[in-house]
């Protein structure tokens, strides 16, 4: 018999999981890794002890474009402590790579790209040696005097951008049939570049064992982070071990390989000896990766009713040169509301600033701050309420695509919503509630992210001590990923957390899609289902049960003819292998997971000082995994998505494109003091096309939409619109009521 | 950071006669040194450690003032019985300053002489005049939202950014030092900071080795004791404008004032004339405007913190109207 159970996602299926009673899918079960965390033993990157461990740090140029000159090695050599000066113009990584490339990104450091590319490491017998080291490197530059540092200058140079991250979309006449619409809504929006200020810093530790580099690496995908780090270095994957265990926050700026990886293993090699190399805040603001800056045009054109025939979503972004990479903005634009005259188009403009990649929610993250507030304004000028104005654009089928969805309850969440918060407390009219010194506002919008399913692998092994191995190279960024696996292995096998181990991050076991763009629970998860379902049928097949009959529960296993504990029965280890991608469904139906955010606002009067006084989200995602681990990835979200709201704005000089706030006083995200009571409402839903798990994403919900109710609730509160995110009080000031 | 030797001083007379001999610089809390050494922007080859000398008291004054330790924590200022009883304006500005952790770390004599968060000054590679004299001030024409509107210069901009000066301005405090000669001076903090004119790598009339023993705060004004910050978020971020006021009103007159402010100025600013003239006139708006006239006349926006001077007008003006009206929300 087999081990592997393949499975591509042709057609809709029904779930074992909906099978198990007593399940733990669907539970909030604490993580099963917390204990470890909790106590300092789960062992993060920059943590392994080595002997005879060297520290790099990274030099960063400080010109924002040209090349090197010279680098007088000697500068720093001379500092007490350090080893080295490593320079490999041709293989250290120009810019970090995007997600889920098997190639290396671009590489050689020669000619500097941006402010703050890392050209060089010095490698000491201490990180302090090290960085005093670095801190007196003296390298000679030729400046170049064309850099693209300043976006207004440059926006003349913009050239239409398609395909990579998405597709350019029209239909009908929007241009005309918006010029002559009973009512329109055509703004632009602009957001600012971000940085996704993961907690734990970029860090590599490398060490050769002959031709085999093994590196400890903080990243989201191990499989294609292996291929790309093994083609950076000009070596055979099978000659790379990537090890993954526990990552301190990614938010999308650890899909791929950074600079840190490359130096680490190629100073390693140099010098025979292990080397650590961990970014400090600075260079992960100024060399890794952020979210784009975008200016959105929105147009949107209805009748006198509502009804909304035409949508524009005309987007401008930024990418360093020759990166392919553009902030998909549209991405839920296509689908989210109906209307027959359609246009979405990209323009890019390079810039010589460090390279734009994933974010939390690459696209909707911004895209929303921009379309959910133009229908704000739209049903403003319609004189509906907002949530009224989205149920009569509800489309049946995804309207670009005329394709069926495979699930959406949007309006399900907005009613719950509505009804939740109180939201026929709010004032129709902008600027009506004041409490002191305080104006007073609601505001809502729409939440949708794209689900996708990605090929995964997994390897489940029963033991005749019954315990069970779970082992993939999917990595746990923080989302419960070691916990999720661990309750679909207990529930299909029938056997208590406790007996199952799960093994992740390490490039030894088999390759997972990873974690990012919400896909990672459900494909890996889905991976793991597998494998455990040719288990199940390995262990009918041994005691002659009827597959159909099967029931493993506590241990045990049984059918019409009686019960037996797995103990007796599996005499050596059972091996189910799965593996996982996505097929047709993902062609013929849109899927996404959709929802509402709710916010309350305070805005003072005299100051124009923000305060979010209330948050709500209500989402469908499919079946909840874990209700815990789903729960917090939404608070997660919607504070990231207060901070993209009214503070996260990654400052450019535009003399010389030089990060001036590239740490965490200055870079702005909320703090606790900042995020007030969140509450979170996960609706039933299920979903037979998205995988056999039913599940659908929603690590990045959170944050699609929640910006946007909180622009909506400032504009209800004071009567003002800001097009120009972060909302910050000094563009409010002009139009406060007058003392 | 390059490495450095490192002494603990046991008193401030010993603490002095390190600085003789070594040449090096003070720390306490280190709150803001050591960022500034793991920067290189300071790199002292001798550190004297002073965090433990016997200055952690709070006493009363036979004056019925204060006098505070210089290395009394922000935390335990702000906490100080005394300090909550009749300077809430001090309490009320430490605890609108930096976080839990930072207060934790933080001295009062360390605060007061904390640097300007100027993005340029903590760009080691950048053009700086704080740091190097006539190396130029990229903010003045660079990012600046945060930068001061009052007293700056063609050399610099850059913004104080202590929160508890402020309230100290508004309170006359005196700045009590020990100099390296062993004599000791009393310095009126209104006398202490320097404007950055052509040299504004001198922020302070302290002297090369001078150490902050005390601060001395004189009895505390009657009023109403308030400390207003204006920020980009609700913690952990410095004032774009702060206001800590002290305002007794009787009969809806003001009887006596004292304003000092922060987020504005190059160093924290007061104004006498404000003051002045608020006592001398009548408590209405237009009164009221015509003092942020006063505050302001001076003021000047370097692009993108222009909004501070229609902030601080509004700010100052809603303060008195709120202190004539009793509203002390």
């Amino acid at each position: 018999m087999s081990t592997t159970e393949k499975l591509v996602m042709d057609h809709p299926m029904d779930s074992l999981l909906d099978l198990v009673s007593e399940a733990q899918v669907g539970q909030g079960v604490s993580r099963i890794d917390g204990p470890l965390k909790v106590s300092g033993q789960a062992t993060y990157t920059a943590e392994y002890p080595m002997d005879g461990l060297l520290y790099g740090y990274l030099v960063s140029a400080t010109i924002g474009k040209g090349k090197i000159k010279t680098i007088h090695d000697k500068t720093a050599l001379v500092v007490h402590g350090v080893v080295a000066v490593i320079t490999d113009f041709k293989r250290f990584l120009r810019n970090p790579q995007q997600g889920g490339v098997n190639l290396a990104p671009i590489q050689g450091v020669k000619e500097i790209a941006y402010f703050g590319q890392p050209i060089a490491l010095v490698v000491a017998e201490s990180y302090e040696a090290a960085r005093a080291g670095a801190a007196a490197l003296k390298v000679d530059y030729e400046r170049a005097d064309d850099g693209a540092f300043d976006l207004i200058k440059e926006l003349k140079n913009r050239k239409p951008i398609d395909w990579i991250t998405d597709k350019s979309e029209i239909s009908g006449d929007p241009e005309e049939s918006l010029l002559t619409a009973d009512i329109k809504v055509d703004r632009v929006y602009i957001t600012p570049s971000q940085n996704s200020a993961a907690m734990e810093l970029h860090a590599s530790v490398a060490y050769w064992e002959g031709h085999d580099l093994i590196i400890y690496s903080s990243l989201q995908m191990v499989a294609s982070c292996r291929a790309s780090l093994a083609h950076a270095l000009g070596l055979n994957p099978k000659h790379v071990r990537l090890i993954s265990r526990f990552v301190g926050g990614g938010f999308g700026s650890k899909l791929g390989i950074s600079s840190e990886s490359v130096a680490a293993a190629i100073a390693a090699k140099q010098l025979k000896r292990p080397v650590k190399v961990v970014m400090t805040r600075p260079q992960v603001f100024e060399s890794t990766v952020r979210r784009s800056n975008t200016r959105q045009r929105i147009g949107l054109g209805a009748d006198a009713n509502g009804k909304i025939h035409t949508i524009i979503h005309n987007s401008i972004v930024t990418n360093l040169s020759g990166e392919l990479f553009f902030e998909p903005t549209a991405l839920a634009t296509h689908f989210l509301y109906q209307g027959k005259n359609r246009e979405v188009k990209y323009e890019m403009v390079r810039m010589n600033q460090v390279l734009a990649g994933s974010m939390r929610a690459p696209g909707e993250a911004v895209g929303l701050l921009a379309l959910e507030c133009a229908i704000d304004e739209l049903a403003e000028l319609v004189k509906i309420d907002p949530i009224e104005l989205r149920k009569l654009n509800e489309p049946e089928r995804d309207p670009s695509k005329d394709i069926p969805f495979s699930s959406r309850h949007l309006i399900e969440a907005l009613e719950t919503g509505a009804n939740h918060f109180g939201w026929k407390m709010r004032s129709s009219i902008p600027a009506n509630r004041r409490e002191g010194q305080w104006l007073i506002g609601m505001g809502v919008a729409s939440a949708a992210r794209s689900n996708s399913l990605k090929p995964s692998e997994a390897r489940v092994t029963l033991t005749p001590e019954i315990k069970v191995i779970v082992e993939t190279d999917m990595t746990d960024i923080g989302t419960g990923t070691y916990t999720v696996l661990a309750q679909i292995t207990a529930d299909l096998l029938g056997v208590p957390l406790s007996v199952i181990e799960v093994r992740l991050g390490d490039s030894d076991f088999p390759p997972s899609a990873g974690s990012g763009g919400s896909w990672g629970a459900s494909s890996s998860g889905s991976s793991v289902y597998l494998a455990c379902k040719k288990i199940r049928e390995q262990l009918a097949a041994q005691s002659n049960i009827p597959i159909e009959e099967l029931d493993l529960k506590d241990g045990h296993i049984s059918s019409l003819n009686g019960s037996k504990s797995l103990k007796e029965l599996v005499t050596k280890d059972i091996v189910g292998i799965g593996k996982i991608d996505a097929g047709k469904t993902s062609k013929k139906y849109t899927q996404a997971s959709f929802g509402a955010h709710f916010a309350e606002v305070a805005v003072n009067a005299v100051t124009g000082e923000i305060r979010v006084k209330r948050m709500l989200g209500i989402f469908t995602a499919g079946r909840i995994l874990n209700e815990k681990t789903a729960r917090s990835q939404c608070y997660g979200g919607m504070v990231f998505g207060l901070g993209a709201a009214l503070m996260e704005n990654l400052q450019h000089d535009s003399r010389d494109g030089r990060i001036t706030n590239h740490n965490l006083a200055e870079y702005h995200i909320p703090t606790n003091a900042d995020v007030p009571d969140i509450e979170v409402i996960l609706l039933p839903e299920t979903d037979r096309l998205t995988n056999p798990l039913h599940a659908k994403g929603i690590g990045e919900l959170g944050i699609a939409g929640a910006g946007a109710a909180i622009a909506n609730a400032v504009y209800n509160a004071t009567g003002i619109r800001v097009y120009d995110y972060p909302i910050t009080l000094d563009k409010l000031l002009d139009r406060l009521p007058s003392l | 950071m390059k490495a450095f030797a490192y002494f603990r001083a046991e008193n401030a007379v010993d603490a002095t006669k390190l600085m003789n001999q070594h040449h090096g610089k003070y720390i306490a809390g280190g709150s803001n040194l050591l960022d500034l050494m793991k920067l290189h922007l300071e790199i002292p080859e001798v550190l004297i450690d002073i965090s433990r000398l016997p200055l952690n008291d709070v006493e009363e004054t036979s004056e019925g003032g204060l006098k505070i330790g210089a290395m009394v924590l922000n935390s335990e200022l702000a906490a100080h019985p005394l300090v909550r009883l009749r300077y809430g304006v001090l309490s009320r500005a430490l605890l609108a300053g930096a976080s839990g952790q930072l207060r934790n770390m933080a001295t009062t004599g360390g605060n007061i002489l904390q640097r300007t968060r100027c993005s340029y000054f903590y760009a080691p590679d950048s053009a700086c005049n704080k740091r190097i004299k006539g190396s130029g001030c990229p903010a003045l024409h660079g990012l600046n939202r945060m930068h001061a509107i009052l007293g700056g210069s063609a050399a610099c901009i850059a913004q104080h950014p202590s929160d508890m000066a402020v309230a100290f301005m508004a309170l006359d405090a005196v700045v009590v030092t020990l100099c390296l000669d062993g004599s000791s001076r009393q310095i009126p903090l209104d006398d202490f900071y320097r404007l950055p004119g052509l040299d504004p790598q001198q922020e302070t009339v302290l002297q090369f080795g001078e150490l902050i023993i005390h601060i001395i705060l004189p009895p505390p004004p009657m009023g109403i004791h308030q400390y207003y910050k204006v920020r980009d978020r609700a913690s952990y971020a410095f004032a774009l404008v702060s206001i800590a006021s002290i305002i007794d009103i009787d009969d809806r007159r003001i009887r006596a004032i004292r304003l000092a402010f922060g987020g504005i100025g190059t160093i924290p600013w007061r104004n006498k004339q404000v003051e002045e003239f608020l006592v001398s006139a009548p408590p209405c708006y237009p009164i009221f405007a015509q003092a942020a006239d006063i505050l302001l006349s001076g003021a000047k926006g370097a692009g993108e913190n222009d909004f501070k001077i229609e902030l601080t007008r509004r700010l100052l003006i809603s303060t008195l109207q709120k202190a004539v009206s009793g509203d002390h929300s």
